[in-house]
């Protein structure tokens, strides 16, 4: 069990993680979206864009934990 | 406009990873498998992607010899000084044929101070030129042919350029959207161009390089600040900096003022990793599944290329919106610098784009 076995099952479970938060956060935006729009049809043209630009800041928080889990995956 | 992107990719100083051995069977492999879901689609993936991993099912690219799945996969995302695409050379055809830039163009480097930088070309690079060069391609053959109506080509990039123009009408206010509308129009384009490029078989995406996007941060953190100190004033602008601690606490200035400062990279870099990390995780996702084909056994690439081929598609949506939260962002910035600019342009604006609206406007009044 030495460190870079460690660091290599660091990097699964933090990989992992980050996407079980990325779904949880994208999930509810979606839910909401669809709830909006539902209610109010007309404003779905610009639901939609926000809720593209939103996912697309969330998944940039969850990527920064992929990066750091890249970087441990791919160390020596 | 286009200069910009050419000095940016000029000035870039490239430390490429370590280059994986030439001539590597799993290399034009996993090329193929790729260059396969690009042209085919649905059904026929099945016999093309089963062919194309017949016709090098001796190549074993897990544990042959010297290389590993990780190692090919960090081959094609990193930087390297070696192109390779399908040519004639050495007699016959090849799916990759190299091209050492090393070799090619002797090494570049400038010596400053006793220290030598090596601005060597870098595949990195060479996309980035490609990219620079095919959007000016693009723009002069656009705008060749105007007229009061617009049609074809320049009718298409009217679109865009107008969509540019209403993100930075939003974000930045009427008043001062024409100045830096350039400045985003090269950025939204070059952003796009080369994040497209990277999806063609043989290409690299160049923006998959973290010293490209921290560049491209670095652009949108010098204009922003250049648009707060020429709207604020320095000594406004240095004001900002204490976080709207009144001079009669000055006491809290020398923890405000260093945490104000440290604040302000936080946005460049929160826009560096997301643009890198996006481009990086599309090409490793769809590298690792095809990978998976030589790791676990043939059998499963009719499934590995139907997900490679979805995730490939997601990832042509994931370059368009990249390129479009890269732009929002530097327009929401510089927008957001701009606030003290003496009247109040953003309550008049009539844009559908409201949260930035009150974001801004809201922010006015608190900042006494």
């Amino acid at each position: 069990m030495n460190s870079l076995s460690l660091g290599y099952l660091g990097a699964g479970l933090g990989a992992g993680l980050a996407v079980i938060g990325a779904g949880m956060g994208i999930g509810r935006l979606a839910a909401s979206a669809m709830e909006g729009s539902a209610r109010q049809p007309t404003a779905a043209g610009d639901i939609r864009t926000s809720m593209i630009i939103a996912a697309a800041l969330i998944e940039g928080v969850s990527l920064f934990a992929v990066v750091v889990c890249l970087l441990l995956a791919i160390s020596k | 406009m286009t200069l910009a992107a050419l000095a940016l990719g000029l000035a870039l100083a490239q430390h490429p990873a370590e280059p994986a051995p030439a001539a590597h069977e799993a290399a034009p492999a996993v090329h193929q498998e790729a260059a396969a879901p690009a042209a085919h689609e649905g059904a026929p993936a099945e016999p093309a992607g089963r062919a194309a991993a017949a016709e090098h099912g001796g190549a074993e690219g897990h544990e042959h010899g010297e290389h590993s799945l990780p190692e090919v996969m960090m081959h094609h995302v990193a930087n390297g000084y070696e192109l390779e695409f399908p040519a004639f050379c050495d007699g016959k055809f090849q799916w990759a044929c190299k091209v050492d830039l090393r070799e090619l163009t002797g090494g570049w480097g400038v010596t400053i101070a006793g220290t030598k930088i090596d601005l060597t070309p870098t595949k990195h690079l060479v996309m980035l030129w490609a990219g620079a060069l095919l959007l000016l391609a693009a723009m002069l053959f656009a705008t060749s042919k105007r007229s009061i109506v617009p049609r074809g080509l320049y009718n298409f990039f009217e679109m865009l350029v107008q969509f540019v123009r209403d993100i930075a009408i939003a974000n930045i206010g009427k008043a001062d959207a024409d100045r830096f509308t350039p400045y985003l129009c090269t950025a939204f384009f070059f952003i796009l161009f080369v994040n497209l490029l990277g999806l063609i078989p043989f290409m690299a995406t160049a923006t998959a390089n973290v010293s490209v996007t921290v560049a491209l941060a670095l652009f949108t953190f010098v204009i922003t600040q250049y648009a707060a100190i020429k709207a604020q004033g320095i000594g406004g602008y240095l004001k900002h900096l204490t976080g709207g601690v009144p001079p009669s606490l000055a006491w809290l200035w020398p923890i405000m003022i260093p945490v104000e400062f440290l604040g302000l990279f936080t946005k460049p870099f929160a826009l560096t990793v997301r643009l890198f990390a996006n481009m990086v995780a599309g090409h490793f996702v769809i590298l690792a599944l095809l990978g998976l084909i030589f790791s676990i056994s043939i059998f499963v690439a009719p499934v590995s290329v139907a997900l490679a081929l979805a995730i490939f598609m997601l990832e042509l949506f994931v370059a368009f919106v990249q390129a479009y939260i890269f732009t929002m962002l530097s327009a929401l910035f510089i927008g957001a610098g701009l606030v003290h600019h003496d009247d109040h342009g953003h309550a008049e604006h009539e844009h559908g784009e409201d949260p930035h609206a009150s974001h801004v406007a809201g922010k006015a009044p608190g900042h006494g």
